[in-house]
């Protein structure tokens, strides 16, 4: 999955827990999930869960940790995916 | 110096109308919200009916936000929120606010989480799956959750209170608002209570063998209140709220005012004196009434209507001695007595809110409710009091004052003193 893809796929992983449907529409790497699209602190480990279930990973505390942007998010499910990917090999 | 409290607002989720211009014409016309219930067919319980709102979730979005509405799977909070949120608004306030509301508290009344809604989070934690909860479930989970979304989406700023006494706990938390109000320590306070029986509470309540089980068939007729046939009381859900206010504060904003709140009590039997966890002890019935009288320095011979408890269980009959030997009247001098119960079913915590309601409703528009199904009323209670004395048509009259009282497990009663606004 390119940077692309995973970015298109997570707004819609955003979309429930942010009132900002404008600004969600512009998310870019330096999009912070708190300062801008307004997303309460709790409701990370709601996009934490819902990111798991729809990429079938595991995402651990330390990872869960640096997902403070959107560019960190697209990160750590890069480095996720990946590491699924070596697995199934 | 005390203050006078007086009701701003009103909002209702009730099984026979939700909103209040269809809960008016629901109780002006008897029209009941007892349904029958397959589920309850498929589950082996004896009694398959409830008075169940005709609730649509979806609406919901109307009042609150996106990100609220997603993940919220409370029935209880949300019956809670729809009522309280519409109180507001009939009292003429805007939902939103900047700064919190200091002068404005709520007492709001629960009994439990919604028990189905909790069995998603038993089968993931047994299924060792914790992890996948999420940040919803401990607010829905706390008995303040209805309290907290609440006054969340008001801003208010007073005293935020969470209170839970069986049945009686709707008219528990007005009479805790009116006190607060009263005592000078908040202008206004938004009050009521809000219960949805699940399936779960429901099966314990039929295994205790006090619902009604003979009506499955009429559901429409299932809850007789002081009825000969009565069997047993039909479960019902829903909210009720009130805002109540200090009359000066509602008067310089010109807010319109339905009633007054002159008074109550809320006491317990102490589960002594015949008084148990299930049965009230009928010296702490009558005390608590007398109590709220003398707050409200009202005469047991101005009483113009009861709003009764009467669930349509075998305790109707002692609940009316005990109204007879507190306000000592009896046969044609006895106040007339309805009971919403016949129309909605016993709506546990909700059920003392919803009453309340409906009481102010006939204070402002000055009539009595009907008393459905009682064709044959009890001989133990028509011995007693004139059968007069129990409309089973509305009846247009001047109604100046209301006594409104509800029993509930524990042996805990509350009783209120609602009166016209002079």
């Amino acid at each position: 999955m390119t940077r692309t893809e995973i970015l298109n796929e997570l707004k819609k992983v955003f979309a429930p827990y942010t009132t900002n449907k404008e600004l969600l529409s512009k998310i870019n790497d330096d999009t912070d999930l708190i300062r801008d699209l307004k997303i309460n602190s709790a409701n990370l480990v709601d996009i934490i869960i819902d990111a798991e279930n729809k990429y079938n990973i595991e995402i651990d505390f330390d990872a869960a940790d640096k997902m403070i942007n959107v560019g960190s998010c697209i990160d750590v499910i890069r480095e996720k995916l990946e590491q699924k990917n070596v697995e199934y090999r | 110096m005390t203050k006078r409290v007086v009701v701003t607002g009103l909002g209702v989720v009730s099984p026979n109308g939700i909103g209040i211009p269809s809960f008016l014409h629901a109780i002006k016309n008897g029209i009941s919200g007892i349904k029958f219930m397959p589920r309850y067919e498929e589950l082996n319980f004896s009694c398959r009916l409830a008075g169940m709102p005709d609730f649509e979730w979806e609406k919901l979005i109307n009042y609150i936000s996106e990100v609220t509405f997603h993940g919220l799977k409370g029935t209880n909070i949300a019956y809670g929120l729809t009522a309280a949120l519409d109180a507001w608004a009939d009292s003429g306030m805007d939902y939103e606010t900047d700064e919190p509301r200091w002068e404005t508290g709520c007492v709001f009344g629960n009994s439990i989480a919604d028990t189905e809604a909790m069995k998603n989070v038993i089968i993931r934690v047994d299924n060792k799956e914790a992890k996948k909860l999420g940040s919803r479930v401990v607010e829905q989970a706390m008995n303040s959750g209805v309290t907290s979304y609440i006054s969340g989406r008001l801003g208010l700023g007073n005293k935020v209170i969470t209170n839970s006494a069986a049945c009686a706990t709707g008219s528990q938390a007005i009479l805790m608002g009116y006190e607060y109000i009263k005592h000078g320590y908040a202008k206004r306070m938004l009050t009521g209570s809000t219960e949805h029986v699940d399936t779960y509470v429901y099966g314990a309540f039929d295994s205790m063998r006090v619902l009604s089980r003979k009506f499955n068939e009429h559901p429409e007729q299932a809850s007789r209140p002081m009825s000969l046939t009565a069997g047993g009381f039909v479960p019902g859900s829903g909210a009720g709220a009130l805002v109540l206010e200090e009359l000066d504060f509602a008067l310089a904003r010109n807010a319109k005012i339905y009633a007054e709140v002159l008074g109550g009590s809320s006491n317990s039997g102490g589960q002594r004196q015949g008084g148990t966890m299930t049965a009230a002890n009928s010296t702490g019935v009558i005390r608590c009434i007398r109590e709220a009288l003398a707050s409200s320095g009202v005469n047991a011979g101005q009483i113009d209507l009861i709003s009764g408890h009467l669930t349509a269980t075998n305790a109707d009959s002692k609940e009316i001695q005990n109204w007879s030997d507190a306000l000592k009247r009896s046969g044609n001098d006895f106040p007339l007595i309805n009971s919403l119960k016949s129309m909605i079913g016993h709506c546990l915590s909700a059920a003392g809110s919803i009453e309340s309601v409906a009481a102010v409703l006939q204070i402002a528009q000055q009539f009595v409710h009907p008393n459905i199904n009682l064709e044959d009323p009890d001989p133990e209670i028509t011995n007693r009091i004139s059968v007069n004395c129990l409309p089973v048509d509305m009846i247009k009259k001047e109604i100046n004052i209301v006594a409104k009282a509800n029993f509930g497990f524990g042996d805990v009663n509350s009783c209120l003193i609602l009166s016209k606004y002079n």
